[in-house]
């Protein structure tokens, strides 16, 4: 029973969501409201799984003093900081101090982790591309076309910009669309596996 | 170690010294980089263009602090210029760390132009699950929705008054940063039909670009320089982007010197063995 159980529900759960999919009528529109309140509810309660996993791991680093458990230190402050001054519909106000900490600590912090993607992608592409073999010269030059629509070039930039059209509109499209059916063929049979119960790695270990 | 050897093992710290007056010496220097329009960014340009006063227009705001210097410029210029228009304007956040970045742009602009919540726009705001809330959305705002960011029912919106779902939008217009793009494209316009935009960053633009032959969407505009370029075509006094590009370009301009280095060091330390 252990195991029937969660496989009838996710059964049940994928066959009704797809017939309604398949079968749009408004009659049907109950399944689907109800489905996505009852998703919402769900992950409601896997994101607080998730805060307590979080708050069990840093506070255990904390507690045994572990190497970098002062970071851990700071990321139960703002664990909880946030939680705390966040948790009222009044914290959205303009002027709280929740937006204020939003918007003059997280947003600079996020946009700063951002930034400095730019010097370590300099970094890497002086080092990755080296024209070593056929292939690494194809992949070299046409990064570099590409990186050329960037750069205004007078009168280099129409053909630069033609050869640039091309590349993303022939090569680049086939390759990318290649992708896409495969990435949507693998979805669809992991999909039926898991609602058919053949893949059950979603109920963890016995 | 050879000259040429050298060249092709610095350490890596020049090369952060070298992007970091590249980056900042341009905002020191006013100078500005010409820019041409693309015809991917002037369709997304041409179909707001033509909306009349009175339609309705989806904007996504599905993106975070990270990417708000590319993005953010394209969010302002749109909005402003549906404002001027008179588009009334159904404005969502579906990143989780993005209502609030996206509320200040809303109310920013809409201050600008004496626009009211509920009359002028409404801003729904952020759901979990984008995907879910995009083909719910397709059915009825109000399922994903039944108030707005600032806790109004829509039902006692004047603009959102026979407003049911995307069928009586024009079109939708994503800014993106991340797979929801995805979800627009399958759901929104391959299940509903309804014309679907993406403005995306730098690095997604050529994973978009498969689409816009087979229509699924209309305009792509791909990280700064597709702000630029709609910036430029919009002609509006703050132009953020295209203060932007010069930075890009001399950082550009440095990756592609500093890969001149290394191959020529690779080719000259080969030559000499």
């Amino acid at each position: 029973m252990r195991w029937q159980i969660p496989l009838l529900i996710v059964l049940l759960c994928g066959v009704v969501v797809a017939v309604q999919y398949f079968v749009p009528l408004e009659e049907l529109e109950f399944i689907y409201e109800n489905a996505l309140d009852w998703i919402i509810i769900t992950g409601v309660f896997a994101m607080m799984l998730g805060l307590w996993s979080l708050f069990r791991v840093s506070i255990s680093k904390v507690q045994n003093k572990a190497p970098g458990w002062g970071y851990n230190l700071i990321t139960l402050a703002g664990l909880f900081g946030m939680l705390f001054l966040g948790y009222r519909v009044e914290s959205l106000a303009e002027g709280s101090l929740f937006m204020k900490l939003f918007r003059y600590v997280y947003i600079p912090i996020q946009a700063t982790m951002f930034s400095l993607l730019a010097f370590y992608v300099a970094s890497a592409a002086y080092r990755a591309f080296r024209a070593r073999t056929v292939v690494s010269t194809i992949l070299l030059a046409t990064a570099l076309i590409i990186m050329l629509r960037m750069i205004p070039l007078g009168f280099l930039s129409n053909w630069n910009q033609v050869l640039a059209n091309w590349i993303l509109t022939v090569p680049n499209m086939a390759a990318k669309r290649a992708i896409a059916m495969g990435v949507g063929l693998g979805m669809i049979a992991t999909a039926l596996k898991i609602v058919l119960g053949i893949e059950r790695a979603y109920m963890g270990r016995d | 170690m050879s000259f040429y050897e050298k060249m092709m093992t610095l350490d890596r710290r020049w090369v952060y010294l070298c992007v970091g007056i590249a980056v900042a010496v341009p905002l020191f220097v006013p100078f500005t980089v010409p820019v041409s329009v693309t015809p991917e960014v002037r369709s997304v340009y041409d179909f707001v263009e033509s909306l009349k006063e009175g339609d309705r227009l989806f904007i996504a705001i599905d993106y975070d602090p990270t990417v708000m210097a590319e993005l953010q410029p394209m969010s302002l210029t749109i909005m402003r210029q549906c404002f001027a228009k008179g588009v009334k304007l159904i404005i969502s956040a579906l990143h989780q760390n993005g209502p609030g970045m996206a509320e200040q742009l809303v109310s920013l602009v809409s201050k600008e132009f004496d626009k009211k919540s509920g009359v002028d726009y409404c801003y729904l705001g952020y759901k979990p699950y984008p995907g879910l809330t995009i083909l719910a959305m397709g059915q009825n705002f109000r399922i994903p929705f039944p108030q707005d960011y600032y806790g109004v029912s829509l039902d006692s919106m004047p603009m959102m008054q026979g407003v049911r779902n995307y069928d009586q939008v024009k079109a939708i217009i994503a800014m993106e940063a991340g797979w929801v793009a995805d979800s627009w494209i399958r759901d929104a316009n391959g299940r509903y039909k309804v014309p679907v935009a993406l403005g995306v960053t730098g690095v997604m633009a050529a994973d978009y670009f498969q689409y816009l032959p087979s229509k699924q969407i209309f305009g792509l505009m791909g990280g700064l320089k597709g702000a630029a370029e709609y910036e430029s075509l919009a002609k509006q006094k703050e132009r953020q982007a295209t203060g932007r590009m010069k930075v890009q370009t001399i950082a550009h301009i440095m990756v592609i010197i500093f890969i001149v280095i290394g191959n020529v060091g690779f080719f000259m330390s080969k030559r000499k063995k």
